[in-house]
C-alpha cells in the first residue's frame, strides 16, 4: 500500500484529458465502449429475435446472414452475444456495487475506530475471504437453486472484503494527515471526517479497484454460467453459450469461438482502462490483486 | 491427405484382423453416462445401477430378455395355480454366489421377504405388494402365495429390484456386490470406472468376455473422442448428440438406433388451475410441434407418441393424430377455456438434455398462443421433492423410463393429479387379466383415454443411440429394461 | 515473535470455527430430502422414514453439528448419503487428482512467469517488454475454461494427441495419468502465469530502483549478476506472497476445469454431491477448501512477519 497518496483536486475535465494521453486508457476505453454500446443497442434492436427458436435453422456456420452462425436452436449467435453482454455487465456491475456499498463503509469504519472494532471487522473480512466466489456460489446454489441473482450475490459477497481492505488501507494512510488533525481540532466527528475528507481522497483508489473487480466479475460470471450456476436459459449469457458449445465442438467449433472472444475483449478492455486510470490518477499507485 | 489415410487404415485393419484370427479379444470397455450411487439394485432407483449389474452380476427368478419378454433365470420353471394366486418356482441347482456360498430356496425367501419388509429400502416396493407369503418347500422349490392375482407378477420378478441376494452379503452389496451372475465385481474407482471379471464355473451358459470395464463418461465432449479413438469399444446409450453423423461415418463403428421404454412427457398438474380445464390441456397439446421438439434435441432422433405407450410394445396404437399441431385450433381451445389472452406458468426442468433443451423449444412454441412459461431448471433432488412429492408445479418435462407403467395415471396422489374413474376401472381389470389379447385390448382403451384427456402432452419415445465396435456382437439393440446385458457379447472377425 | 505466532494461530482457529458454523448452518437449510432421492420416485414413505433414521437425519441439529465438527479432528467427515462410504474415503480418492493438478499448474505457471517477468524487467521499455506485457495483459483476460475448450479442440479433437477428458487413474501408470492432466494443468496455469509475470516484473523494477542495486552497479558488477544475485532474490518476497494467494484461486479454478475435462477430482465431487443432495459430502469438501485457503493465508501472513518485523505490531 502506498503511503504517499498525492492529493489531487484537479477538475474532472483535466483528469480526463490526461487519461486520454495514456495508450492503455484509450484502447481500454474503446473496447469497453464497444461492449457497452452493443449491450445498449440490444435493448432496442438485435439482428434477430433471440427469444424465437427456429429449429430448422440450427447450427449454421457463419455467413452473411448470420455473422457468427446460429446455435443449436437456430438462434443468431451475434444477437445472442449482444444480449449476453447485457447480462455480463449487469451482473458484474451490481456485484461491484454490493462490494463497494458494504465493503467501503466497513473499511472506513475499521480505520476510523481502530482497536477491537478494527480487529473484529478485519477478522470477519478474513472469514468472508476464505470463501472464493465459486464456493459461495456453490453453497448459494445448493440452497436457492441456480440463477443470475444468486451469481450476483456470490460475486458480490466476495467483493466485500476486497473493497473493505482497500478502503481501510487507504483511509489509514489519510488519517494521520494534517488536514484531518485540523478537522478533528475543529470538533468534527469521525463520521463527518470520513465523509468530508477521507472518502474524497480514497475515491481514486476505489475507482481503480472497482474497474479491476468489474473485470473479475465478468470472468466470474462467465465461469459460473458455464458450470450452470449462473444465468439460466433462455436468458443468453456468454458462459452458458460456451457450455452449450462444448458438446458440439467436434462439429461446430465456431460456437465456442465467438463468446470466448467477447469475454476476452471485455475483460481486456476493463483491465486496460483500470491500468490507464491508475497511471493517470496516481503514477505511484500500485495495482492490488 | 485422404488417399494415404485410407490405405493406412486398410493396412491397420488387415494387420488387426490377422492377429485377431489367432485369438479373439476377451476384454471390453463399455461407456456409461451416469455413475451409480452404489451397486445394490435392491436398494436404489438409479438406472445406472441396473446398467452395470443387471444380468451380469445379479440374477432374479426370471429375467427380461432383449425383446422385453419374460424368460426363466434362477427359476428353471414354474407352475401357476388355477386362481392365479400361487406360484411354485423350481430352482436351478448347483448355483453358487460369488463368495462361494450355495444358492438355495432360503435365499429366495430371504430376498423377497427383505424387499417387502416394513423397514425395506427397496425403491420399488410396489412390485412386491401382491405377495402374501413365501414358503421354502425344499432347497430347490419355492412357493409364493399372492393376496390377489397379479398379471405382471412374473415380469416383476425379473426386474433389477427383485434380484436374489444372499443374507451373508446383502448388507455390503452397495459397495461389494455379490450375486450369482456370470461376472463378478472386481473394483470401483469412484467417478471413473467399475470393473468386472468372468466367474469360473458359472452355472449357466459360459460368457465370452474375461474382463469388462464400465467407464463413466457423462458427456458428448468426452464420449465422442473416446469412441473414435477406440478407448471405449461400446456405448449402449451414447450421449453423442450433434456429433452422430461423424460417428456414423466411421467404418470401424456401428451405430444402432433402438427403442426404449422412455415416454417423454410434458406433464401437467391436472388439479391446478388453469390446467384442470380440459380445453387448456388440449390447447397446449395442439400448440406443440413435436418434430421441432425432437429436432432441437441434439441427435434429432425420437419417435413421436400420442399416448403413454412405447411404439415397441405390442399393445401400442398410434394416437399422434389426436391433437395435431395447429396454432389456430390451439387458440380456439384457449378461447373456449376463457383464456384467449393467454396466461403465465412455470416449467420445471430436470437436468437431462431432453428436458433442458426440449423445454426451451416448447416455451418458444407456447409463447405463440400467448402462454408465457418461466423456465425453472431443477436438480433431480428438487424435482423429486417439489414436483413428484409436493406436486408444486405447473408443467414439467420428464421421461418415464419404466416399462409397463401406464397404471401410474390411476395411482392416487401421483404427481399428475389425474383422476378418471373410467380409467382406473380399466387398470383394475388389467391387473387381474393374464390373457395377452385381452390385456392388449384393455391397454388400447387406456391409451385412448389418456390421449383424449391429455393429463400430459405425449412428446416422443426416447431413442437409444447405441454405438459399438463393428466387430462386437451380441449387444442389445433395444432397451426394454435398463440393462447392459453382456452375457451374449463376443468379439468376432 | 512467539506471542504474535500464537495470536495469529488463535485467530486462524476462530476463523475456521466460524467458517464451519457458516458452512454447516447454510447447507442444513437446503431443501430436498437425501433419503427420498436415494430411493427414487416410487419409494414408499415408510421406506424413506426408515432410511432417514439409518442416516441419523432425525437427530437434533446441534447434535449433528457437534458430531460433524468433532469428526474433523480424527479425519472423519461422516458417511456419504449416496455412496454410503466414509466421506474421507471419497475425498482421499479425489484429492489424488485435484492436488497434483493444482501443484502441476502452480509449478507450470511459476516456470513460465518468472523468466518472462525477469526478461521483461531486464528489457524495460524496449519492444520485448511491451510485447511480453501485452501478451500477459491478454492472458489475464482469458477465462481458463475457454482456454481449456480451445486446447481440447486443438490437441484432443483435431490432433488426437491427448485424451479429451477423463482420468485413467494412477494405477494405469504414471504416464497415462500425467497425460490426462497435461491439458487441464496448462489451461489453469497460463492465466495465472500472466498475472504472476506482471507481479514479478513490477517487483523486480522496484528492487532495481533501490540504492543498493545502484551501488552494486556503480561498483562495476556485471548486470546479469546483479539481476540474478540481488534483484531476483529480493523481489521473490512479493512474488511468493502472490503465489500463496493464487493457490486459493487455483483450488477454485480446479473446480471448473475438472468439469471441463471430466476429471474425477474434488470439484466434480462437489457438483455431483450437490445434484445428489449429498450434503455431508458438500460440507466436507467446502470445509476442506476453506481450511486450505485459511491455512495458506495464515502462512502468507506469517511470512510477511518474518520478512518485516515492523509489521508484527500492526497487523
Amino acid at each position: 500500500m502506498s503511503d504517499q497518496l498525492s492529493i489531487t483536486q484537479d477538475s474532472f475535465g483535466s483528469i480526463l484529458a490526461r487519461a486520454f494521453r495514456s495508450r492503455s486508457f484509450v484502447i481500454g476505453f474503446i473496447l469497453t465502449a464497444i461492449v457497452a454500446l452493443m449491450a445498449g443497442i440490444s435493448f432496442f434492436w438485435t439482428p434477430y429475435d433471440v427469444t424465437k427458436l427456429i429449429v430448422s435453422d440450427r447450427m449454421q456456420p457463419p455467413s452473411a446472414a448470420h455473422w457468427f452462425g446460429t446455435d443449436h436452436f437456430g438462434r443468431d449467435n451475434f444477437s445472442m452475444i449482444m444480449v449476453g453482454a447485457r447480462n455480463s455487465i449487469a451482473v458484474a456491475l451490481v456485484a461491484v456495487g454490493i462490494g463497494m456499498g458494504l465493503g467501503v463503509p466497513l473499511g472506513c469504519w475499521a480505520a476510523a475506530c481502530g482497536g477491537w472494532i478494527d480487529e473484529t471487522l478485519m477478522r470477519f473480512n478474513d472469514l468472508v475471504f476464505a470463501f472464493p466466489a465459486l464456493l459461495s456460489a456453490v453453497m448459494i446454489t445448493a440452497i436457492f437453486g441456480p440463477g443470475a441473482i444468486n451469481a450476483i450475490i456470490a460475486i458480490g459477497i466476495f467483493n466485500i472484503p476486497v473493497f473493505a481492505r482497500v478502503a481501510r488501507g487507504g483511509a489509514l494512510s489519510i488519517w494521520p494527515r494534517e488536514f484531518i488533525l485540523a478537522a478533528r481540532a475543529s470538533g468534527k466527528g469521525p463520521m463527518l471526517i470520513t465523509i468530508e475528507h477521507v472518502l474524497p481522497n480514497i475515491a481514486n483508489l476505489l475507482l481503480v479497484q472497482g474497474t479491476i473487480q468489474f473485470a473479475l466479475g465478468i470472468l466470474a460470471e462467465a465461469g459460473l454460467s458455464y458450470v450452470g450456476l449462473g444465468a439460466q436459459p433462455p436468458m443468453p449469457s456468454w458462459g452458458r453459450m460456451l457450455f452449450d458449445a462444448q458438446t458440439r465442438m467436434v462439429v461446430a467449433p465456431y460456437l465456442a469461438l465467438f463468446p470466448g472472444f467477447a469475454i476476452v475483449l471485455t475483460v481486456l478492455g476493463l483491465n486496460l482502462l483500470g491500468d490507464g486510470l491508475s497511471d493517470t490518477l496516481d503514477p505511484k499507485l500500485r495495482r492490488q490483486r | 491427405m485422404k488417399p494415404w489415410k485410407s490405405i493406412l487404415a486398410a493396412a491397420v485393419l488387415a494387420l488387426a484382423s490377422s492377429t485377431a484370427a489367432m485369438a479373439a479379444r476377451t476384454d471390453l470397455v463399455v461407456g456409461v453416462v451416469l455413475e451409480p450411487p452404489h451397486l445394490d439394485p435392491t436398494a436404489g432407483a438409479a438406472a445406472a445401477i441396473d446398467e452395470i449389474v443387471y444380468a451380469n452380476v445379479f440374477e432374479g427368478l426370471t429375467r427380461i430378455t432383449e425383446t422385453g419378454e419374460v424368460a426363466p433365470d434362477l427359476a428353471e420353471s414354474w407352475e401357476i395355480s388355477e386362481d392365479g394366486k400361487v406360484y411354485t418356482f423350481k430352482l436351478h441347482t448347483g448355483v453358487k454366489f460369488h463368495d462361494g456360498t450355495d444358492f438355495t430356496a432360503e435365499d429366495v425367501k430371504f430376498s423377497l421377504d427383505r424387499a417387502r419388509a416394513e423397514d425395506s429400502t427397496n425403491a420399488q416396493k410396489g412390485l412386491f405388494a401382491a405377495i402374501d407369503s413365501v414358503e421354502v418347500v425344499d432347497p430347490a422349490t419355492v412357493k409364493v402365495s399372492l393376496k390377489y392375482p397379479e398379471g405382471l407378477f412374473l415380469y416383476n420378478m425379473g426386474v433389477g429390484d427383485a434380484v436374489i441376494v444372499a443374507p451373508e452379503s446383502a448388507d455390503t452389496n452397495k459397495e461389494k456386490p455379490i450375486g450369482t451372475g456370470p461376472f463378478k465385481f472386481d473394483s470401483w474407482a469412484k467417478g471413473s470406472s467399475v470393473k468386472l471379471s468372468k466367474v469360473e464355473g458359472y452355472w449357466g451358459d459360459p460368457v465370452a468376455l474375461d474382463k469388462v470395464e464400465f467407464r463413466i463418461i457423462p458427456d458428448a465432449a468426452a464420449a465422442v473422442p473416446a469412441l473414435l479413438s477406440g478407448d471405449v469399444q461400446a456405448f449402449p446409450n451414447a450421449p453423442v448428440g450433434d456429433a452422430l453423423p461423424q460417428i456414423e461415418a466411421d467404418p470401424r463403428l456401428k451405430v444402432v438406433i433402438g427403442t426404449t421404454e422412455g415416454e417423454t412427457l410434458l406433464s401437467m398438474n391436472n388439479k391446478k388451475p388453469p390446467f384442470d380445464k380440459l380445453e387448456v390441456r388440449q390447447a397446449i397439446a395442439s400448440a406443440i410441434d413435436r418434430s421441432a421438439v425432437i429436432a432441437g434435441n441434439g441427435t434429432g432422433l425420437g419417435t413421436p407418441i400420442g399416448s403413454h405407450m412405447s411404439p415397441a410394445n405390442p399393445a401400442y396404437i398410434d394416437l399422434t393424430g389426436t391433437y395435431p399441431f395447429d396454432v389456430a385450433k390451439a387458440k380456439e381451445y384457449l378461447k373456449a377455456a376463457g383464456l384467449e389472452n393467454g396466461f403465465s406458468a412455470t416449467l420445471k426442468l430436470p437436468p437431462p438434455p431432453y428436458a433442458r433443451e426440449g423445454g426451451q423449444v416448447i416455451a418458444s412454441q407456447l409463447r405463440d398462443i400467448g402462454i408465457n412459461l418461466e423456465i425453472v431448471p431443477v436438480e433431480w433432488a428438487d424435482w423429486l421433492s417439489q414436483v413428484f412429492k409436493e406436486k408444486d408445479f405447473d408443467l414439467t418435462i420428464i421421461s418415464h423410463t419404466e416399462a409397463n407403467d401406464i397404471d401410474i395415471y390411476s395411482r392416487p396422489g401421483y404427481y399428475f393429479q389425474y383422476e378418471n374413474p373410467e380409467f382406473n376401472k380399466v387398470i383394475e381389470e388389467l391387473k387381474i387379466t393374464n390373457d395377452p389379447a385381452k390385456r392388449n385390448e384393455l391397454l388400447g382403451s387406456a391409451q385412448k383415454m389418456l390421449a383424449h384427456d391429455v393429463p400430459a402432452v405425449y412428446l416422443f419415445e426416447l431413442p437409444k443411440v447405441g454405438v459399438w465396435d463393428a466387430k462386437l456382437e451380441g449387444m442389445w439393440e433395444n432397451a426394454p429394461t435398463q440393462a447392459t446385458d453382456l452375457t451374449k457379447v463376443k468379439w468376432v472377425d | 515473535m512467539a506471542a504474535y505466532l500464537v495470536k495469529r494461530l488463535l485467530v486462524g482457529l476462530v476463523t475456521l470455527l466460524a467458517a464451519s458454523i457458516v458452512v454447516f448452518s447454510v447447507l442444513e437449510i437446503v431443501p430436498g430430502d437425501p433419503a427420498q432421492l436415494m430411493l427414487g420416485m416410487n419409494a414408499t414413505p415408510e421406506a424413506v422414514a426408515a432410511l432417514r433414521e439409518q442416516l441419523g437425519l432425525d437427530l437434533p441439529l446441534i447434535w449433528r453439528y457437534l458430531s460433524w465438527l468433532g469428526g474433523f479432528f480424527v479425519l472423519d467427515f461422516g458417511r456419504s448419503y449416496t455412496y454410503s462410504v466414509p466421506v474421507s474415503e471419497l475425498i482421499a480418492e479425489r484429492i489424488v487428482v485435484s492436488l497434483p493438478l493444482a501443484i502441476i499448474s502452480l509449478i507450470l505457471s511459476t516456470a513460465i512467469a518468472i523468466p518472462v517477468g525477469l526478461f521483461a524487467a531486464a528489457r524495460r521499455g524496449k519492444a520485448a517488454d511491451a510485447v511480453s506485457m501485452g501478451l500477459s495483459q491478454f492472458g489475464v483476460a482469458v477465462p481458463n475454461f475457454w482456454f481449456a475448450l480451445i486446447l481440447i479442440y486443438v490437441f484432443a479433437v483435431w490432433l488426437r494427441m491427448v485424451p479429451a477428458g477423463g482420468f485413467p487413474g494412477w494405477s494405469a501408470g504414471l504416464w497415462p495419468a500425467l497425460k490426462a492432466l497435461i491439458l487441464p494443468a496448462i489451461a489453469l496455469a497460463l492465466p495465472q502465469a500472466a498475472i504472476l509475470a506482471r507481479v514479478t516484473r513490477q517487483a523486480l523494477l522496484e528492487v532495481l530502483g533501490e540504492d543498493y542495486i545502484r551501488t552494486a552497479r556503480a561498483k562495476g558488477m556485471p548486470w546479469r549478476y546483479v539481476l540474478w544475485r540481488h534483484a531476483l532474490r529480493n523481489a521473490m518476497i512479493p512474488v511468493l506472497t502472490i503465489l500463496g494467494l493464487q493457490f486459493a484461486f487455483l483450488l477454485a479454478g480446479t473446480i471448473i476445469i475438472e468439469n471441463v475435462f471430466y476429471l474425477p477430482g474434488l470439484g466434480r465431487l462437489i457438483f455431483q454431491a450437490i445434484t445428489q443432495r449429498d450434503l455431508i459430502v458438500v460440507e466436507g469438501v467446502v470445509m476442506l477448501l476453506v481450511v486450505a485457503v485459511i491455512v495458506v493465508n495464515l502462512l502468507v501472513d506469517l511470512s510477511y512477519a518474518l520478512v518485516d518485523p515492523r509489521l508484527r505490531s500492526r497487523r
